[in-house]
């Protein structure tokens, strides 16, 4: 636990100690408020739906930036074989690295909360589906980012990590998308739209938490995690 | 401390480790000597567990480096090739995750941080980013992570590797005085270096240890056993070569030069003989003049020749 909590307090820190979280926070409020208050003006509607609605494409694009370097920069400045020598298993630096960055994404996601204050303050709006928009925000935040962490440990450049966790990311949530489906012979279809990383994100973001979709998160996420503690020991049968 | 046996390591089809078997002692300081790309960093990676071996087994104070691995880790401290550490991290944020993980309590962290700071000389350097250091405070970094928490072993990957002439000097003073109580492999391409710190050593070449011992017993291995004697006499050349030849203890001579009357010779003695005495009084028998008579030492740096090119 105390070796979880070092790793994850030195890469929480290592956002903050370069322009990185800052730039990163700065952008992605600037990005959703504009694409929030643009609607929330034009529709007129006291709902956070169209914030959310546009989410999982947002986060394409900015999850894998806050993992991209986690491992490859270890990997580029020589430092993994530091870490790999300390007294410490493997799995826990892992999870010690996959925790910083959710923290990190939470806290981001957090910061958007004058938009629901303002709708707050001008109307009445269901507390529930705003709830359940957040929390399947940060499971489906979190599975992109166990995501990214993995892909980030197969290469040593952070852009070829960034671009790579942006495309499997973008399958795995498309092959759950409606365009996708009625392509698919119809016994695939309900196959992929469980697999897909938007369904459920919809489906608690109505304000039902339903354990299925949970289940499906934390598969997904523990999932890739697993594969990251493969990727990282690969180095001794390699 | 460390014993290493019949250890074998490939990466695809080249073998790096050929089958190597050696041991350290309690409180030695071991040179681990080759040219680049010997196989030096991948012993010590295999050491310090961070791969396992092919075949064959390492262990430190009794513990194997895959069974006990994380026992073995917490035994060593270990300086990789080209000094990593977390550029936009600051000194003492660095020491303290470091401390965190060597498991040193809480609230003996500061005064340990403080403490090896000032071993390493680290004291002004504490509020600074590891980036804005200059390549010498890097590597003194870099060993005050690997001391932090007092390991029996440390295993330094070229420590000096990028330093000027000054801060090389310092760095190896340290790491002489640090190897009083602990047990240190030192890894380096460096001859001068090695000589300076070490109690014994190892000098490696592909994959496979070519030459062990004291840098006195390397040299002698090298050798032979047989010595050279360089001396210019003043005298009747024929004679002079002549009376070298039927010396006692020479095993041949031949003439090197000749200036104004005097003769160079170089002489070869058999093993273990020192002739320098008897070619003295040989001299002064026949009443010639001496201008110079030579031994040669033969350097580590000639050893490390001869035992890694391969001509030999």
């Amino acid at each position: 636990m105390r070796n979880i909590f070092a790793i994850f307090k030195k890469e929480f820190r290592s956002y903050f100690n370069s322009p990185i979280a800052y730039i990163f926070i700065t952008a992605f409020l600037v990005f959703s408020g504009w694409l929030f208050f643009r609607g929330f003006f034009l529709i007129g509607e006291a709902t956070m739906r169209p914030f959310f609605s546009i989410l999982p494409w947002e986060f394409l694009f900015f999850v894998p930036a806050v993992t991209m370097r986690m491992w490859a920069e270890e990997k580029k400045l020589g430092t993994i074989e530091l870490l790999m020598t300390f007294p410490l298993n493997d799995y826990e630096i892992v999870i010690g690295k996959f925790l910083a960055a959710f923290l990190f994404l939470t806290i981001t996601v957090l910061l958007t909360f004058p938009f629901p204050l303002t709708l707050f303050y001008l109307n009445k709006p269901d507390i529930g589906p705003i709830i359940g928009g957040y929390l399947g925000a940060l499971l489906m935040g979190a599975a992109y980012l166990s995501i990214g962490l993995f892909i980030s440990s197969l290469t040593e450049n952070q852009i070829v990590a960034f671009i790579v966790s942006i495309f499997t990311c973008f399958a795995l949530f498309i092959i759950g998308e409606q365009i996708v489906l009625t392509a698919l012979p119809s016994w695939l279809a309900p196959i992929f739209s469980f697999l897909g990383l938007g369904y459920h994100f919809e489906s608690i973001g109505r304000g039902v938490i339903d354990s299925r979709d949970l289940i499906y998160y934390i598969s997904v996420i523990i999932f890739f995690l697993f594969l990251n503690i493969r990727s990282v020991e690969s180095r001794k049968w390699r | 401390m460390i014993t290493v046996t019949n250890l074998t390591k490939r990466y695809g089809p080249t073998l790096a480790v050929d089958n190597i078997s050696f041991e350290v002692k309690k409180g030695e300081i071991l040179g681990f000597l080759g040219p680049n790309g010997a196989g030096k960093s991948t012993t010590m990676r295999i050491l310090t567990c961070y791969m396992p071996p092919d075949e064959g087994k390492a262990t430190v104070d009794g513990l194997d480096t895959i069974e006990d691995s994380l026992k073995v880790r917490e035994k060593i401290g270990y300086l990789p090739e080209n000094t990593p550490l977390y550029y936009d991290m600051w000194v003492i944020d660095y020491l303290k995750f470091v401390a965190e993980i060597r498991k040193i309590p809480p609230v003996k962290i500061k005064a340990r941080i403080r403490e090896i700071a000032h071993l390493c000389g680290l004291d002004k350097e504490l509020n600074k980013s590891i980036g804005q250091l200059s390549k010498g405070y890097r590597q003194r970094v870099g060993l005050a992570q690997t001391l932090i928490h007092n390991p029996d072993v440390l295993i330094l990957d070229e420590p000096t590797t990028g330093l000027d002439p000054n801060q090389i000097i310092e760095i190896r003073s340290l790491i002489k005085e640090i190897g009083r109580e602990k047990t240190v492999i030192l890894c380096s391409h460096i001859l001068p270096e090695v000589q300076a710190t070490c109690n014994r050593i190892i000098i490696i070449k592909d994959g496979k240890i070519v030459g062990s011992g004291t840098p006195e017993e390397l040299a002698a291995q090298a050798q032979g056993g047989e010595e050279i004697v360089y001396i210019t006499i003043n005298g009747p050349q024929d004679k002079i070569q002549e009376q070298l030849n039927a010396l006692e203890g020479v095993q041949s001579c031949c003439l090197l030069g000749s200036e104004n009357g005097s003769y160079r010779f170089e002489v070869k003695s058999k093993q273990g003989v020192d002739v320098r005495e008897a070619l003295f009084r040989l001299v002064v028998a026949n009443n010639w003049s001496l201008t110079e008579l030579m031994r040669t030492q033969i350097t580590l740096e000639d050893v490390f020749k001869q035992l890694t090119t391969e001509e030999n």
